[in-house]
Formats: structure tokens, C-alpha cells, sequence
């Protein structure tokens, strides 16, 4: 009987550590106040970043991709997750949104209300950005037409179901460090911010650990898809084989060296990157270049 | 829709998507070669555009001659009829080495539709090919658009 009140303490202590410890990152609203939004620029991380490819409804084509509306489904091990309605519709998109709600997301995967968001947003890699490139992002996407569809529930059951945990996994696999440390040009240093922030490339091709954590030992090494009906590739140098105007042709028009072309999410990929400068397709190849 | 769209529309129509009126019997031979010889098309595709797009690239000289043989070899195989190529039972859930998804078979007319646009596409770049390096490339553009679009929708991750 005497052990009791210890166990209960016990109980009571790892309940208020858990608590503590999966706490979501509070809003910093200053950071972004200090910021002017630029909507040209946005438009560019908005491609760079792949917004449209995950949240556009599920088959939107040309301008249609600019409504957010959410809709498509993500099968993983964990459970089935739908991007959400992230349009500027005040309800049921994120019109009601500050700049720093939506930094606060990008950065730290916590939702404007404090709770946790699940890495199917890919949050892991926008941790990264620049705070400017946010503010940017931000003027661009109140351009952008708003859409009443209501964002749909998640599928995902026990224990994944509970949001709180997630603060536990955002300490072992939330950062903001970078993954390539000697960037030491200005194009290397451009590539690693488009390829490990914006262009959140490794969130597939990077083999994640049991608990869904990317591996960063065996960066762009290749992965199951999510799905795991099939592979993504590896796009090491070694394994890829192909020049820097090889891959900066690629992700321009989609053709492979041996002229097979981009199918699947890299399609979506391939057309958001053609929307960029050819300095930032240069970029990209330099950086994978300069793996291994 | 032009005359020569609908013709088109109709041949391709009649291939893609149902593999209708062939008397292919749907054993396993039949499958076989109906993922074969759609790999096949695929190739010389590739081989094709390989020609034009190394000219894109810089990687070979431009020639007039050349590029529209290559741009009319890709003209004739993408308004090909093959008897039975689109076999149902073929898709990439029922037949190892296929990596075509089974959405192919259940949107007969989205199929159907980008077949015809990229035929239309490359019909374009025969058109161009001959007229000088930047016509050929400004043509060449939109043949990679119909690729991709079709990828995107229809085509399976690699195993």
C-alpha cells in the first residue's frame, strides 16, 4: 500500500514531463511584424516550395492549381492524411490567418489554435526558411482565390491519433540544421536552401526510420513511397550518374538523359521548378552534385 | 475539333483504354505482349525525342533534315494504332513489370483525350522541326508538357 502514493507521484511526474516536453512552439509574432511581404518574390518560394502539388484538390490542372482547396489523400503506414483547404477562404481555408500563424506552421508545424501538426505537412524541411521568404509567401498566397471546400478529417488510429505525442517526435526530428555543412558558395548555398527547405526534396527521396523520422545518414539515397507500392529513387551522384545540365534540363522539361520523362508527384515537381529562374535549376544540380 | 483531330481521336479512341475489336485472346501471352509492345512505343518515343532534345541541349548540331525525320518518326508512333496494346489486365496491380495504372482503364475518355494531345503535340513539332533551332525547341516544349501530363496521371513509381 505504501508503494501507491509513489506511483501515483511517478505517474503524475512523467505526465507533467510528457506535458512539458511535447509542448507546442508558442507564436512569435514579432519576428514577422519587423517584415514587408513581397508578392513577385512569394510567388517564386510558393514554386520553390511545392505548395499547389499537395494542396490543390485532387486532379486540378493549369489555374485551377492556384485554388488550395485541399483534397488529396496521402496513404501511409500511419494512417491516410488529407491535405487541408490552405486557400483564402476565412472559414474553412486559412484567410483568417496572421503572417506569423503561417510562420509559426511552416516552421514549427503548430496550428494557429497550438496544436501539432503531422509531418505529412513537411515542416522538417520549411524549418528552414527564411523568415523574409515567409513574409513573401504570405503576400502571395492572399492573392491567391478562396475556396468554401470544408478541409477533411484525417484518418489515423491509435496511438498516431493522439496530436500531443507528436511533440516527442518534434524533438528528436525537428531542426532547422543543415544536412549538406560545406555550402561554401554562394550556388551551393542557394542549391541547399532550395533542395533541403524549399523544395523539401528529401521528405521522398530520404528513407525514414520506424518512427518516421527521415535518416539523414542516408540522405537522397532513395525510399519506399509512401504508399509503398514503389520506390522513389536515389539521387546521390553516384547512383544518379547524370550532369549538372542533366538535371537542370530535367526539372526544367521532365526528360531524363535517356529521354524518358517525369511521371507521378515529380511531374508536379518538374512543373513547379520550371517556373523558376535557371540560376535556381543550376543550383539544384550543384547541390546534388556535391553529395557524398 | 479539326478533321484531322477527329481522325486521330477515333484511331487512337479505338485503341487506348478498351483494347477493343482485336481478337486477342486475354491469356497470359496475349498480356505479355500487349505490355511489350506499349514499351516498345515508349521507346521509340525516347529514341526520337532523344535526337531533338540533344539538339535542344546543345549536346548535337542542329539539322534541318535530321530533326524533322526524328520529329516525323515521333509523329507516326504516337498516332499509332496498335491492336490490343491496352489490354485490360494489364495494369500495374495485375501484371508484373507493368506500370500502368489501373486509373488508365476506368478513365477511357481523360485517356483518351491526352493520347490525342499528344499527337496533336508532336504533329506540331514535325511541322517545326525543319524551320530552324529555336522553332524546333519552342515546338519541342509542349511534346515534354503531354508526356508529363499523362505520367503524372497514369504512370506507377518505378519498383
Amino acid at each position: 500500500m505504501r508503494i501507491f502514493p509513489y506511483a501515483l507521484g511517478a505517474a503524475a511526474l512523467g505526465f507533467a514531463a510528457f506535458w512539458l516536453l511535447t509542448r507546442p512552439a508558442p507564436s512569435d509574432p514579432a519576428v514577422f511584424a519587423v517584415l514587408t511581404g513581397d508578392v513577385t518574390a512569394g510567388e517564386q518560394v510558393f514554386y520553390a516550395g511545392g505548395c499547389a502539388s499537395c494542396h490543390a484538390a485532387p486532379g486540378a490542372e493549369g489555374d485551377a492549381k492556384l485554388i488550395l482547396a485541399g483534397g488529396q489523400a496521402f496513404a501511409t503506414d500511419f494512417g491516410t492524411f488529407y491535405a487541408p483547404n490552405i486557400s483564402t477562404n476565412m472559414d474553412n481555408g486559412i484567410g483568417a490567418w496572421t503572417v506569423a500563424d503561417l510562420g509559426r506552421a511552416l516552421k514549427t508545424g503548430t496550428s494557429p489554435d497550438g496544436r501539432h501538426y503531422y509531418p505529412a505537412f513537411p515542416y522538417t524541411s520549411y524549418a528552414r526558411m527564411t523568415d523574409q521568404d515567409v513574409v513573401d509567401l504570405y503576400a502571395y498566397m492572399t492573392t491567391l482565390p478562396a475556396d468554401p471546400t470544408p478541409s477533411r478529417a484525417h484518418e489515423v488510429g491509435f496511438p498516431f491519433n493522439i496530436r500531443r505525442g507528436l511533440g516527442l517526435w518534434k524533438l528528436l526530428y525537428l531542426n532547422d540544421d543543415p544536412v549538406l555543412t560545406n555550402a561554401d558558395t554562394p550556388e551551393l548555398e542557394r542549391g541547399r536552401y532550395l533542395v533541403e527547405a524549399l523544395g523539401h526534396c528529401a521528405e521522398c527521396h530520404t528513407p525514414r526510420g520506424a518512427l518516421g523520422g527521415l535518416d539523414t545518414a542516408a540522405w537522397m539515397t532513395g525510399a519506399p513511397t509512401a504508399d509503398g507500392k514503389g520506390k522513389v529513387p536515389a539521387i546521390t551522384p553516384g547512383a544518379l550518374g547524370w550532369s549538372a545540365g542533366d538535371i537542370a534540363y530535367y526539372l526544367e522539361t521532365g526528360f531524363t538523359p535517356d529521354f524518358d520523362s517525369a511521371g507521378g508527384h515529380m511531374a508536379d515537381v518538374v512543373t513547379n521548378m520550371a517556373n523558376l529562374p535557371s540560376e535556381d535549376r543550376d543550383a539544384i544540380a550543384a547541390y546534388l552534385l556535391a553529395l557524398e | 475539333m479539326g478533321l484531322k483531330t477527329w481522325i486521330a481521336c477515333a484511331a487512337l479512341g479505338a485503341t487506348v483504354v478498351t483494347g477493343a475489336g482485336v481478337a486477342v485472346a486475354q491469356d497470359g501471352k496475349a498480356a505479355e505482349n500487349a505490355v511489350k509492345v506499349r514499351k516498345a512505343q515508349m521507346q521509340i518515343y525516347a529514341y526520337n525525342l532523344g535526337v531533338l532534345g540533344a539538339m535542344a541541349k546543345g549536346q548535337l548540331p542542329y539539322d534541318a533534315e535530321t530533326a524533322t525525320n526524328a520529329a516525323n518518326s515521333l509523329a507516326a508512333a504516337s498516332g499509332m494504332r496498335i491492336p490490343g496494346a491496352w489490354l485490360p489486365g494489364t495494369d500495374s496491380e495485375s501484371f508484373e513489370g507493368s506500370r500502368a495504372l489501373p486509373a488508365i482503364w476506368e478513365n477511357g475518355d481523360d485517356v483518351r483525350a491526352k493520347a490525342v494531345a499528344l499527337w496533336e503535340a508532336s504533329t506540331d513539332l514535325s511541322d517545326a522541326a525543319g524551320m530552324g533551332l529555336d522553332e524546333m525547341k519552342a515546338a519541342f516544349g509542349p511534346v515534354g508538357g503531354a508526356c508529363g501530363a499523362c505520367h503524372k496521371a497514369y504512370r506507377a513509381p518505378a519498383n
